[in-house]
């Protein structure tokens, strides 16, 4: 089979996915398809890897005359529905926005379209295959863990209207639109994948009708199309200052050279940062937590996000370097800095998750934005790392919601008794996200030793050191929480259905699995892919690798001690609770003879990380230079 | 002779056989000087190892018994990242792995859901995130000199380090006052009983597992000193008194300040490594990267 045949088949096999699944209603059947499409979007996906990491930069020619055509027909009948959905509820800054970005496309399509035409449409690399594998395995796990969910959420919720054909169709819609976002190599067909993800995101987003909901996805649609419209901008540049169109052409404009490149990319990388939802947009993602958690999970493991941080990953060789490559990084570290102090202060486990996924983002973006060879290694092995642990503790997160109906931290206490497999699997993502030997630990440290050789590296190593120790703080004390053994308590997690159960194993086996085999992805994808672009690649010593492993193997052996203390133990003892008698409900025997039950409730920090203070100086800094980065731009142009 | 690529692990199988033996005797020590600070006569030499021996006979009560998966994790990747140190290995590395053995300790501490040693949990997590970011800065700051994270570069080096990172020398001593469990900052859990709420972040571990936390502490003091050696890396006698000085300074300050609140310890590690830390390693990038 012809790799062209793979990357037709998965743009638009979710499409036909989501078309039947619009129509569909019966549950049996629903999950059916949804099924069947996971597996074979999954199956797809390890194809075009098993046919396509050994051939580098493959480009592809598709009619591209009328595809652009249906497309253009398509960008437009969102954009009436968005007005239409704007004047609805009364919100004048998505229409303008949306209108603004219509009127700068037809603009486009009336004055410059006529005389470019890309010769090759589609494209291929490891790194389009990277992201197709992300997208198409732990993608379409949470479509398949979905299914269970939803229907949970619904006989929970029936205030909700039960839409989910549409919730299903728009999950399948929003995968089709990441592998043609991933897969395109014309800037145009790049931008109508991105409309796309920013539109199924926020119809997601909007899901319940609350006012809450619907207040929120307007707030994540305005910031997107804000993107959105410097992307278009970053277009119009490129076809002004080449007529023939040729640099439209993704692979030739980031290997031509940066003079021209410079300007679209700095301007896609801004686009990049309101999806990817770094300060000072991130309230956009904190707030998209209203929606159901498999939404949740979408957006900040294998979508949306991710769509962002990749097209600033591709752009990192023409940022590499430059003063505006700079600073671009710099609101990335920034936002790991603040974003990791602010998760400290949360107590709503999907508002940590939330923070932890931007700090993680902006990390990222601050490899990519200084952009040498090492760096940009680091943030491929991130996006890869962050999005299997995120999308488990997602998916445990709404586990766990769905059986004590909380998602607040301070409820999760002695979970490990109450849901102890859950338990394990969320400790394990946890530890995926910031212990050693795990796999952002790994990235962390690729990322000291890359930015202590690149310019200005010192103040990102001193961002890095201060942010991820606070993430050390605010992960482990969930950790604490969830595996504290309290009393009485009794197992809840029978009912969980063997669905969800078959996803979160294999997403637990996945952070593992990673880890273990991320020399061979690094040697087999990232390496081939960085090297080609800058003539040199990165790698960790082989020593340390061999250390790292063996370690790995150490901690997955160290529960089987458990086993060896089991035999001839004494009963527990009660915990010492200042020496008053107690019986074994945790009580305290306080003065005048009365009992006190234990409540015990971690550290939030409010007055040193609290939420507001943090985001007003963090979102400050970055619009300050945002606005340097703008100001220099508009230098450029003129 | 040894052969070449055997001698990492014979470095590291000394450290993991004489690291508890030195590190209680330091105990030992630590204890009669204090003792004489405070015009007492103190304990003999070896009774750090009397204690110990005395907890292993005790028997094993637990409140959970996922405590003794904890407790042993923190004593195995406490000796993990000492021999990795000593064999010569990846600071950044020795560093994660002591980071690691450091959660599993607060792990044990929240396991047991009693309202002492949770506090003290919580505690030892502000001074884990109090320390950490020096301790990088450390290692980032042996790497601007020696052009390498690995320990043996780094011990190999002809170069005064100390010379280069006085900043980041004092800076690791302040942060050492906080992993030495020393006052001021010896919040999450203490040797003067009277500023301790009952034992902090050991308060539900008992008999055995007691007696390895205090095993791993001596593997962490004598790994935390190896790093004042390599300040000194190039002259072993100027390393040695300057580990002997260092300490008696940690047990001074530990003997005539009282303990912080959580605030001031967090602020003051932060506020000196974000500034002799960053400014020595800014004026050093400075020499390195710009003049030349």
């Amino acid at each position: 089979m012809q790799i062209l045949d793979l990357l037709l088949c998965l743009i638009l096999f979710p499409l036909i996915a989501a078309l039947f699944l619009l129509v569909v209603r019966r549950d049996s059947w629903r999950s059916l398809i949804v099924q069947l499409s996971a597996v074979a979007i999954g199956i797809v996906s390890l194809m075009l890897l098993v046919l396509g990491f050994d051939k580098g930069t493959l480009l592809y020619t598709v009619g591209s005359e009328p595809v652009s055509q249906v497309m253009f027909f398509i960008e437009m009948i969102l954009a009436v529905f968005i007005v239409c959905l704007g004047i609805k509820y009364r919100k004048s800054l998505s229409v303008v926005l949306i209108l603004l970005q219509a009127g700068l496309l037809v603009w486009y399509e009336t004055n410059m379209a006529g005389h470019i035409s890309v010769g090759n449409n589609l494209f291929v690399d490891q790194f389009s295959i990277i992201m197709a594998l992300i997208i198409g395995i732990i993608g379409t796990l949470i479509c398949v863990y979905s299914v269970g969910y939803m229907e949970t959420y619904h006989n929970r919720h029936k205030e909700i209207r039960d839409r989910r054909n549409i919730f299903f169709g728009l999950l399948f819609i929003f995968l089709a639109a990441m592998f043609g976002l991933v897969f395109s190599n014309n800037l145009l067909w790049v931008f109508f994948f991105w409309e796309i993800t920013t539109i199924c995101s926020f119809l997601l987003i909007g899901y319940s009708e609350t006012e809450e909901a619907t207040n929120n996805s307007f707030l994540a649609l305005s910031m997107n199309l804000l993107g959105g419209v410097a992307f278009m901008v970053a277009i119009i540049y490129l076809a002004i200052s080449d007529p023939s169109g040729n640099l439209m052409d993704l692979n030739y404009l980031l290997t031509t050279g940066k003079a021209v490149a410079l300007v679209p990319a700095v301007l896609i990388c801004f686009a990049g940062i309101t999806k990817a939802a770094l300060m000072p947009f991130s309230s956009w993602l904190v707030g998209a937590m209203v929606a159901p958690t498999p939404v949740s999970a979408l957006l900040h493991s294998s979508t949306m996000v991710k769509a962002g941080v990749y097209i600033i990953v591709r752009f990192a060789p023409v940022l590499a370097g430059t003063t505006e490559g700079l600073i671009i990084a710099l609101v990335g570290a920034t936002t790991f800095a603040f974003a990791s102090f602010m998760a400290i202060s949360q107590s709503n486990a999907k508002k940590v998750l939330a923070y932890s996924t931007i700090a993680n983002l902006g990390l990222i973006v601050a490899c990519a934005g200084v952009g040498t060879y090492n760096l940009m290694w680091v943030a491929i092995l991130l996006i890869i790392f962050h999005a299997i642990a995120k999308s488990l503790l997602f998916l445990c997160v709404g586990t766990v919601e769905n059986r004590i109906g909380s998602r607040n931290i301070e409820d999760m206490g002695g979970l490990i008794v109450r849901m102890p497999k859950i338990a394990i699997m969320m400790f394990i993502g946890m530890a995926g996200m910031f212990l050693a030997p795990f796999g952002m630990v790994i990235s962390k440290w690729a990322a000291i030793e890359a930015f202590i050789t690149a310019p200005f590296g010192l103040i990102f190593i001193a961002i890095l050191a201060f942010g991820g120790s606070a993430t050390v703080f605010f992960w482990s004390k969930w950790m604490g929480k969830i595996i504290s053994v309290m009393r009485d308590q009794t197992v809840i997690e029978d009912t969980v259905k063997k669905e969800k159960w078959a996803v979160l194993y294999i997403l637990t086996g996945l952070v593992v699995v990673v880890c273990l085999i991320f020399p061979l992805i690094s040697s087999v994808l990232i390496e081939p892919f960085v090297l080609n672009i800058y003539g040199q690649t990165a790698r960790l010593a082989q020593a340390n690798l061999t250390i790292m492993i063996m370690m790995l193997c150490l901690l997955m052996i160290m529960p089987f001690s458990m086993l060896f203390y089991g035999k001839g133990a004494q009963p527990p003892v009660p915990p010492y609770m200042g020496g008053r008698p107690m019986d074994d409900s945790m009580h305290f025997a306080g003065s005048m003879g009365v009992s006190r039950e234990l409540v015990l409730s971690n550290y939030y920090l409010e007055k040193t990380f609290g939420e507001e203070r943090l985001f007003m100086i963090g979102a400050s800094l970055c619009w300050g230079l945002l606005l340097i980065a703008g100001i220099m731009l508009l230098g450029v142009i003129l | 002779m040894i052969p070449e690529p055997f001698v990492p692990v014979f470095y590291a199988l000394v450290y993991i056989l004489v690291a508890p033996l030195l590190g209680g005797l330091i105990a030992g020590i630590d204890r009669k000087v204090t003792a004489r600070m405070q015009g007492r006569v103190g304990p003999p030499l070896l009774q750090p190892f009397y204690d110990v021996g005395k907890l292993f006979e005790k028997e094993n009560a637990v409140v959970t018994a996922t405590q003794n998966f904890y407790v042993l994790s923190y004593v195995v990747f406490m000796v993990v990242a000492g021999a990795l140190f000593f064999s010569g290995g990846d600071m950044l590395l020795v560093i994660f792995a002591f980071t690691l053995s450091h959660i599993f300790l607060v792990l044990g501490a929240y396991a047991s859901y009693s309202p002492y040693s949770h506090v003290g949990a919580e505690r030892e997590l502000l001074q884990i995130i109090a320390y950490e970011p020096m301790i990088i800065l450390t290692a980032v700051g042996m790497y601007m000199v020696t052009k390498s994270f690995f320990v043996s570069t780094i011990m190999a080096s002809a170069v005064p380090i100390i010379l280069f990172l006085p900043g980041i020398f004092i800076g690791y001593l302040i942060v050492l006052t906080i992993k030495l469990r020393k006052s001021p900052f010896d919040l999450s859990t203490s040797h003067h009983a009277h500023q301790e709420i009952v034992k902090g972040v050991t308060t539900d571990f008992a008999g055995p597992n007691l007696g390895k936390i205090e095993i791993a502490h001596w593997y962490e003091y004598v790994f935390l000193l190896g790093v004042i050696w390599l300040f000194f890396a190039w002259n072993p006698f100027i390393a040695v008194a300057a580990i002997l000085v260092a300490y008696f300074f940690e047990i001074l300050i530990d003997n005539t300040i009282s303990r912080v609140k959580w605030q001031l310890m967090l602020r003051s590690a932060w506020v000196i490594a974000g500034t002799l830390g960053l400014v020595n390693l800014g004026v050093l990038y400075y020499l390195r990267m710009v003049v030349p």
